[in-house]
C-alpha cells in the first residue's frame, strides 16, 4: 500500500453563499465518503477541513502578509492523507471525495523510509 | 553470416520484437530505465553472437533471453536497483481477475511464467505508457519510446520539438509512473474502454502527425505512419474482442491505402477528388472493409469504427462524384452522436455540401467559426474556401486560402493552398460576371 493526498479545491464563495444547508449537507458528504473509502479497501489515515483564505497569514522569507500563498479563485480548503495499492486505486477512491465547488488533486506522499 | 544480413535481422527484430522484449525484462528490472538498458545490450550483444552463431529461429525470444540474463546479472550485483521507486509490477493473479477480450499469449495454453505470457505483458506496457494521469503528448512519447523503441532524438524529430525538450518530457513521465505507482498491469473490466480509448488515440494521434507531417518537406513520414500501423496490428492481436481496436486498425489500413495517390510526381499533395484510384491498395482496402463490418457487429459502433466505416465507403466509391454521400451523412450523423466532436462536425459539412449543395454546407462552417473551438485548425478555413471557390466567390475564396495559408506548417500543403489562391486570384481578375458554381 502507498499512502496519497487528495487534496480539495474548491471556490470559498459556495459555502459564503451557501449558509448552513450547504454546510449540513458537506458534512454528511464527507461522513459518507469516509464509510465508502474502507468498502473499496481503503484506508484514511487522516483529514482536516481549513478554515478560509481570508484566515490565512503567508510567511515568505522574513516578511509576514496577511492571505493566501497564493490568490486564487479555487483554494485548498481541506486534505484527506489516504492509503491506496497504486494510482488507480487513489484515484477510484478520490473520485468520491465531495468537493461540489471545485475538485480534488491526487498527490503520492514522498517515501523517505528507504534512506 | 555477413554484417549486413545480420544487421538487417537485428534492424528487424528491433523493429518487430522491441515491446515483447522490453515489456518481459521491465517484469524482472522492475524499473523502466534499467530494462530499456538491458534491451539495448541484448541488441549490441545480438549484432555479435548472430555474426558468429547465425541467427536464431526465434530472434525475441533469444533477445528476451538475454535481456532479462542481463537484468538478473545487474540486480545481483547493485541491489539498489530495486529499492527507491519500482515499477508497480501487479502479480499476474489480479485482484481484477482476467481481462475480458485480452487474449493470454494468443492461444498459447494455460498461462504460466516466462516468455509465453509476453502477449499480456506488452499490453501492460502500453496502457502503463497510456495512462491518463500522464499528459497526452507524454503518452504519445513514452509510447514511441518505450513500445516502439525509437530514441528521443527520433521522437524530438516526429514531433519538430527540441531534443532535450523531448528528453526531460520523457524522464518527467518515467518519474511519475514511479512516484506516484501508476500500476503496469491491463485495467479491469470497468475501467477498459476508457483505458482502451486512450490507447487507441495515441497510436490514430502517430498515425496522423505521420499521414500530414506537422513540418518539414514530405507530406508523410513513413516511419511514424508504419510504426502506427504496427500498434495498431499489435493492439488488435493482443484484444481480438475488442471492437474499437478492430475499428482502428480498419480506419489505418483503408486511409493508408490511398498513401501512393496523395501525391503527385513532384510530391505536390492531390485531395481525394483529384487521385488517381487506380493507385489505391485494393488488398488494404479489402481488409480493412472486413475489419470494418466486424467492428460495427453486435452493440452500438464507437467512434473508431465509424471513422472506418466513412473510410470504407470513400474506399469502395468508384470515383469522387459516383461515392455513396448519403450514406457518409448518416454515417456522420451516428460519429456525431458517439463523438461530439467539431472536427467531425467540419467534415460532416463537406458532405453536406455534396448532398445538398456547398451553401448549406457553409452555413454549417459558419456556426462552426461562432463555436470558436476550432479557431487555428487550418482545416477550417481550408474548407470554407474551398466551398466558396465551388460558389464562385473567388474574393472571399482566396481570403480563406490565406487564413489557411497562415496556419500551415507543411510544405506540400503550403504549395497546393499557394496554388489554389493563384487559381481564385486569376479567375477572379480575368472571368466574366454572371458565372455560377
Amino acid at each position: 500500500m502507498a499512502q496519497y493526498a487528495i487534496l480539495i479545491y474548491e471556490a470559498e464563495s459556495g459555502y459564503a453563499e451557501g449558509g448552513q444547508e450547504v454546510s449540513q449537507q458537506t458534512m454528511e458528504a464527507h461522513g459518507r465518503f469516509a464509510a465508502q473509502v474502507g468498502e473499496r479497501g481503503g484506508k484514511i489515515l487522516g483529514g482536516e477541513a481549513l478554515e478560509p483564505t481570508s484566515t490565512a497569514t503567508t510567511i515568505r522569507g522574513d516578511v509576514v502578509t496577511d492571505g493566501p500563498f497564493t490568490e486564487t479563485k479555487e483554494a485548498l480548503g481541506g486534505f484527506y492523507l489516504i492509503e491506496a495499492r497504486d494510482l488507480d486505486h487513489a484515484i477510484e477512491i478520490a473520485r468520491l471525495c465531495p468537493a461540489r465547488f471545485g475538485g480534488v488533486e491526487v498527490r503520492p506522499v514522498m517515501d523517505t523510509s528507504g534512506g | 553470416m555477413s554484417a549486413a544480413e545480420v544487421g538487417a535481422a537485428v534492424a528487424q527484430a528491433h523493429r518487430q520484437e522491441w515491446a515483447f522484449v522490453l515489456a518481459a525484462t521491465a517484469r524482472v528490472t522492475r524499473d523502466l530505465d534499467a530494462a530499456e538498458e538491458c534491451v539495448q545490450d541484448a541488441y549490441v550483444a545480438a549484432l555479435d553472437t548472430w555474426t558468429r552463431q547465425g541467427v536464431p529461429r526465434n530472434p525475441g525470444a533469444w533477445l528476451t533471453t538475454a535481456a532479462r540474463h542481463r537484468a538478473l546479472d545487474l540486480l545481483r550485483r547493485d541491489r539498489t536497483l530495486r529499492s527507491k521507486l519500482p515499477l508497480l509490477v501487479v502479480p499476474r493473479a489480479s485482484p481484477d481477475g482476467p481481462v475480458p477480450g485480452a487474449s493470454a499469449g494468443g492461444g498459447r495454453g494455460p498461462v504460466t511464467d516466462g516468455a509465453d505470457v509476453i502477449g499480456d505483458d506488452r499490453l501492460r506496457l502500453i496502457f502503463t505508457c497510456c495512462h491518463p494521469a500522464l499528459a497526452r503528448e507524454a503518452q504519445v512519447a513514452l509510447t514511441l519510446r518505450l513500445v516502439c523503441g525509437l530514441s528521443t532524438a527520433e521522437i524530438a524529430q516526429a514531433f519538430v520539438v527540441w531534443e532535450p525538450t523531448m528528453a526531460a518530457r520523457v524522464t518527467r513521465a518515467k518519474k511519475k509512473i514511479m512516484a506516484a505507482r501508476i500500476a503496469y498491469r491491463v485495467p479491469g473490466a470497468a475501467e477498459l474502454p476508457d483505458r482502451l480509448d486512450a490507447v487507441l488515440t495515441v497510436v490514430h494521434l502517430l498515425y496522423t502527425t505521420g499521414h500530414t507531417a506537422p513540418g518539414g518537406p514530405g507530406l508523410v513520414r513513413p516511419d511514424l505512419v508504419d510504426r502506427a500501423l504496427s500498434l495498431a496490428h499489435m493492439v488488435r492481436e493482443l484484444m481480438p474482442d475488442e471492437r474499437e481496436a478492430a475499428g482502428l486498425l480498419a480506419l489505418l489500413l483503408i486511409t493508408d491505402a490511398r498513401r501512393a495517390a496523395r501525391t503527385g510526381p513532384d510530391g505536390s499533395l492531390l485531395l481525394l477528388e483529384q487521385q488517381d484510384r487506380s493507385l489505391w491498395d485494393r488488398a488494404a482496402i479489402e481488409r480493412g472493409s472486413a475489419l470494418v463490418v466486424e467492428s460495427l457487429r453486435g452493440g452500438r459502433p464507437g467512434r473508431f469504427a465509424l471513422q472506418a466505416a466513412i473510410a470504407a465507403v470513400h474506399g469502395e466509391a468508384p470515383s469522387y462524384t459516383a461515392t455513396d454521400w448519403p450514406q457518409l451523412l448518416v454515417l456522420y450523423d451516428r460519429l456525431l452522436r458517439a463523438w461530439p466532436s467539431p472536427v467531425v462536425s467540419l467534415n460532416r459539412a463537406v458532405v453536406v455540401s455534396m448532398v445538398s449543395g456547398p451553401v448549406a454546407a457553409l452555413e454549417e462552417i459558419g456556426s462552426l467559426e461562432q463555436d470558436g473551438r476550432l479557431d487555428g485548425y487550418r482545416y477550417l478555413p481550408a474548407t470554407k474556401a474551398d466551398l466558396l471557390r465551388r460558389l464562385g466567390r473567388d474574393a472571399e475564396a482566396l481570403n480563406a486560402y490565406r487564413a489557411a495559408l497562415d496556419r500551415t506548417q507543411n510544405a506540400a500543403e503550403r504549395e497546393f493552398l499557394a496554388r489554389r489562391m493563384a487559381e481564385v486570384s486569376g479567375r477572379e481578375e480575368t472571368e466574366l460576371p454572371g458565372r455560377t458554381g
